[in-house]
């Protein structure tokens, strides 16, 4: 079954092009990857699915409702949770305060409850830390629980970001660039944890990233896109082989010479 | 140093991290429940306004601090709290409902005036809320038959179930009352802090974006953190007008607006404590300046030096010095001695040192 | 009522603003943080001319003292920047918003304790001069004060179009890492900027205090200088001066057909509306945040 449906989305900025037509769907339980070069277009079709950019054509549905009438913070509510390129984390904050922000979706006691302090808020704020604390098991953060972000390593911080993501409880992940200034370690991790959240989670990952090694590994469907087109849809080989994908990469004289 | 077994998730939802801040806190305040019988009738009247300043710089912390939002038109609120008040109390409400109920108009006004001018940036925040501040002033004015206009009202008598309160005839009573007002406010922000709603402040003062992408909704969290911000402020302006007795329109100029901003840059942006350190130096800078005035013309045998504005401009002064020496503000500097301690002898110089870095810009092409 | 000279005399008073405003934009568009204490530099510039100037004091020749004036203010814009402002280099705007807010203070109560707290007006040669244009007789300031500023807006529009030097400041504020990959000397740039907007800050005061009383309270004109920086959108030079001259030509009118009390409100009024529906000023642009 189909979970994020993209229906012929365009979005231009100014004469731009940005995105062009673009039709793709991703099935439950599965991790699709969005590959092409710098100014392909797939960090715009995230912001697109966060509600950050306004598609001027198309429709994007989410269990097959359309969510173009939804505001950006109501994304995660549905079930949609991402990280960003360029990390985007509370930076004065420790990593546990970073983590329970993701539960904010789940916040439920009033105003007057919270200044209070009363017990069902009490009571909310050891469930959220009980979620908050089971991401930190997964992901191994315990180190750093308590360490302010402004503090930490690149690679850790990314992490981070992933269980805030993940501490949303989302049925799907949008994971923007997961490996990029990862060492070599830090990306194999990173393969097994996406590994994990598919298999033991069940949680549907959409994700953009260059690291084919990554790609090829992890996503069971890769979608390649250049200028703001749709190149080619397959599995990552079928993907990676494709003429038109690696004259898209490396120029199109050497597609000819093939 | 101090090594903490945490043995359940209470330790991290509680007020106080162990046993012996709860001890330091409780002494304080048994310090300043005992503090009219401690000092002498004039200074409790010094430690009143401190305590209205504190809980003015609470307000304003919960938005400038918390919630990243700059504001320069807060004495707008002060002000509608105040004559929200004083108008009711001379209608023949009593005090215990007029004065709640002051704070409760200012949130909801506050929250709803400020909200087309929500979805400003920085600089452009601040200025909007300066403009608003400006207006409120010709506004006091204008609504004259309500306000007095230029001449002012005066704070009527007031009681609580029958026991009259007065600066000076009960200043021990008046005092009491401030600090009543202020352990409330204290304690709701600090619960505030605690629960999602305080931690989706910080959020959006960190980074709005990702703020958004965690299902905070920015209008109206900007609105809520507008609204208790003015609401507590409110209460503080309704305090500051009985205290003062009578007041006018100057009482809440743009120079107030500024102080109170100033004032919890000194104390330290980002901390409760801040509000109260600010308020210390602000509430006691004049009694300080005129005692050092007393000593100097003393010593040198100058007679009576009288400057004009020197107050604002020594306060000027030791800002400076903060923003250039330590922007994180007196609270920020007794982190730093309190870590000193804490890890002697191991503390480095670098510890809090902050990065500098080249402008990423907030102007967008 | 004669409505030509409401025009004239609001012109006037706009240019002032326009040129504080233009004082706000020079600091805002170099480094991104606005110079709080604007208002008050003009002031000081207006209270140095006049104590140069006025016979009760040095009493140097008018023709001296400007440029004199003009020299002193734009050292003083560039070491305050040197010795102060650039040690927030890379703190958060709001940082040097309130470091000028209290040098502002600082101005004021400086100024005060010099020289005082009267209200005085600067003796200039023309005083009480007229120029007559048919039925408008225009006092000698307000017309210097017009040409003055229209002459200043182009000596700073070839400035930054065609010196070297105005383009290396352009550069800076657009993109301060770029422009430093580059060779411009990023920090040296911005102290100039700062005596620039020193240089501004002496020419309106000389301008406001030929044709008004100066005292130290007078810089809090710069608040309704805001106001013309916002209208014109912070970010850009021209915009500044027109929208000096809309603030300036609003409240003449406002008074005459506002009732009493009303008529202040109109410039910060204006400003409100144009932050509420055009928070980018009327010439300028601002986008969102790109992730």
């Amino acid at each position: 079954m189909s979970l994020l449906t993209l229906e012929n989305v365009t979005l231009t900025f100014g004469g731009v092009v940005a995105v062009d037509n673009v039709s793709f769907h991703v099935g439950e339980g599965e991790v699709f990857a969005l590959v092409g070069p710098n100014g392909a277009g797939k960090s715009t079709i995230f912001n697109l699915i966060s509600r950050f950019y306004n598609p001027v054509k198309g429709d994007i549905r989410f269990e097959s409702n359309s969510i173009l009438k939804r505001r950006a913070d109501q994304i995660p509510t549905l079930g949609i949770a991402r990280t960003f390129q360029n990390i985007e984390l509370f930076e004065q904050s420790t990593v546990l305060q970073n983590l329970l922000v993701g539960r904010q979706i789940h916040a439920r006691n009033g105003l007057f409850s919270q200044m209070i302090f009363s017990p069902s808020v009490r009571d909310e704020e050891r469930r959220h830390r009980a979620v908050v604390e089971e991401v930190i098991d997964f992901l191994e953060l315990q180190p750093y629980r308590d360490k302010y972000i402004a503090g930490l390593p690149y690679g850790v911080r990314k992490i981070v970001e992933l269980g805030r993501a993940l501490a949303t409880e989302p049925k799907m992940l949008l994971l923007d660039e997961p490996a990029s200034g990862l060492s070599v370690e830090e990306t194999q991790d990173m393969i097994f944890w996406i590994e994990d959240i598919k298999k033991q989670m069940g949680i549907t990952v959409l994700m953009v990233e260059h690291d084919m090694n990554l790609v090829s590994s992890v996503s069971d469907r890769v979608l390649a896109l250049a200028d703001g087109k749709e190149l080619a849809i397959g599995t990552p080989k079928e993907v990676q082989s494709h003429p038109e994908v690696i004259a898209a990469y490396l120029g199109t004289s050497i597609a000819e010479e093939q | 140093m101090r090594y903490m077994f945490k043995r359940s998730y209470d330790a991290d939802i509680n007020l106080f991290k162990h046993k012996a801040q709860m001890f330091w806190y409780l002494a304080l305040l048994v310090l300043v429940v005992a503090l009219p019988w401690l000092i002498d009738d004039f200074f409790i009247g010094e430690a009143t306004n401190v305590l209205i300043w504190a809980i003015a710089g609470m307000g304003l912390m919960v938005l400038v601090g918390h919630t990243g939002q700059a504001s320069l038109g807060h004495a707008a609120f002060m002000a509608l709290g105040c004559y929200a008040n004083v108008i009711m109390l001379q209608r023949g409400v009593p005090f215990v409902i007029a004065f709640p109920l002051a704070g409760l108009i200012t949130g909801v006004v506050g929250a709803i005036i400020t909200l087309p001018i929500l979805r400003l940036q920085g600089i452009y925040l601040a200025i909007a809320t300066l403009a608003i501040s400006v207006l409120t002033e010709d506004f006091i004015i204008i609504a004259e038959p309500w306000t007095g206009g230029v001449s002012g009202l005066m704070a009527p008598a007031f009681d609580i179930f029958g026991i009259s309160i007065n600066r000076y005839v009960t200043p021990d009573l008046f005092y009491f009352l401030a600090l009543g007002v202020a352990l409330l406010v204290l304690g709701a922000y600090r619960n505030l802090l605690r629960a999602p709603l305080g931690r989706a402040f910080v959020a959006l003062r960190d980074s709005e974006i990702s703020a958004q992408a965690m299902g905070v909704n920015i209008t109206k969290t900007k609105a809520i953190s507008f609204g208790i911000s003015c609401a507590i402020v409110g209460l503080a302006g309704a305090l500051l007008g009985l205290y003062a007795g009578a007041f006018n329109h100057e009482t809440f100029n743009i120079v107030l607006s500024i102080q109170l901003l100033l004032m919890i840059v000194i104390g330290g942006l980002g901390s409760i404590h801040g509000a109260f350190f600010g308020a210390i130096v602000i509430g006691f800078l004049p009694q300080f300046i005129a005692i050092s005035r007393d000593v100097i013309s003393e010593s040198f045998g100058l007679g009576s030096v009288f400057i004009p504005g020197i107050e604002s401009g020594i306060f000027a002064a030791i800002l400076i010095g903060f923003i250039l020496f330590e922007p994180s503000g007196i609270y920020g500097r007794w982190v730093k001695i309190r870590t000193y301690f804490e890890l002697f002898p191991f503390y480095r110089k670098g510890m809090f040192k902050r990065q500098k870095s080249f402008l990423k810009t907030e102007r967008m092409k | 009522m004669d409505y030509s000279q409401l025009i004239v005399s609001g012109l006037a008073n706009g240019c002032v603003y326009g040129l504080i405003a233009l004082g706000f934009v020079l600091v805002y568009k170099a480094t991104e943080a606005v110079n709080f204490a604007q208002g008050d530099f003009m002031m000081l510039g207006a209270c140095i001319v006049i104590w140069l100037t006025n016979g009760d004091s040095l009493g140097i020749s008018f023709w001296l003292a400007v440029p004199l004036t003009i020299v002193i203010m734009a050292v003083l814009g560039y070491f305050l920047d040197l010795l102060v402002v650039r040690r927030l280099f890379g703190q958060p705007q709001i940082a040097v918003v309130i470091l000028t807010i209290a040098i502002g203070f600082i101005l004021r109560f400086g100024v005060g304790a010099i020289w005082g707290h009267e209200p005085r007006l600067l003796e200039t040669p023309f005083v009480g001069k007229n120029l007559q244009f048919g039925s408008v007789v225009l006092g000698f300031e307000e017309g210097a004060v017009i040409i003055v500023t229209l002459a200043l807006a182009l000596a700073l529009y070839v400035f930054f179009k065609h010196s070297k030097l105005g383009k290396a400041m352009q550069a800076a504020s657009q993109n301060q890492l770029a422009a430093y990959y580059v060779g411009i000397p990023v920090k040296n740039i911005q102290s100039l900027v700062w005596a620039l907007a020193g240089v501004v800050a002496a020419v309106s005061g000389i301008l406001f205090a030929s044709k008004g009383a100066i005292d130290p309270s007078t810089g809090l004109l710069g608040i309704k200088a805001f106001a013309a920086a916002v209208i014109g959108g912070f970010g850009s030079l021209p915009g500044a001066i027109i929208g000096g001259l809309i603030i300036g030509l609003v409240e003449p009118f406002a008074a005459y057909a506002l009732p009493a009390g009303y008529s202040q409100l109109a410039p910060y009024a204006i400003m409100l509306l144009v932050l509420i529906f055009r928070p980018a000023g009327l010439f300028a642009q601002m986008q969102k945040k790109k992730v």
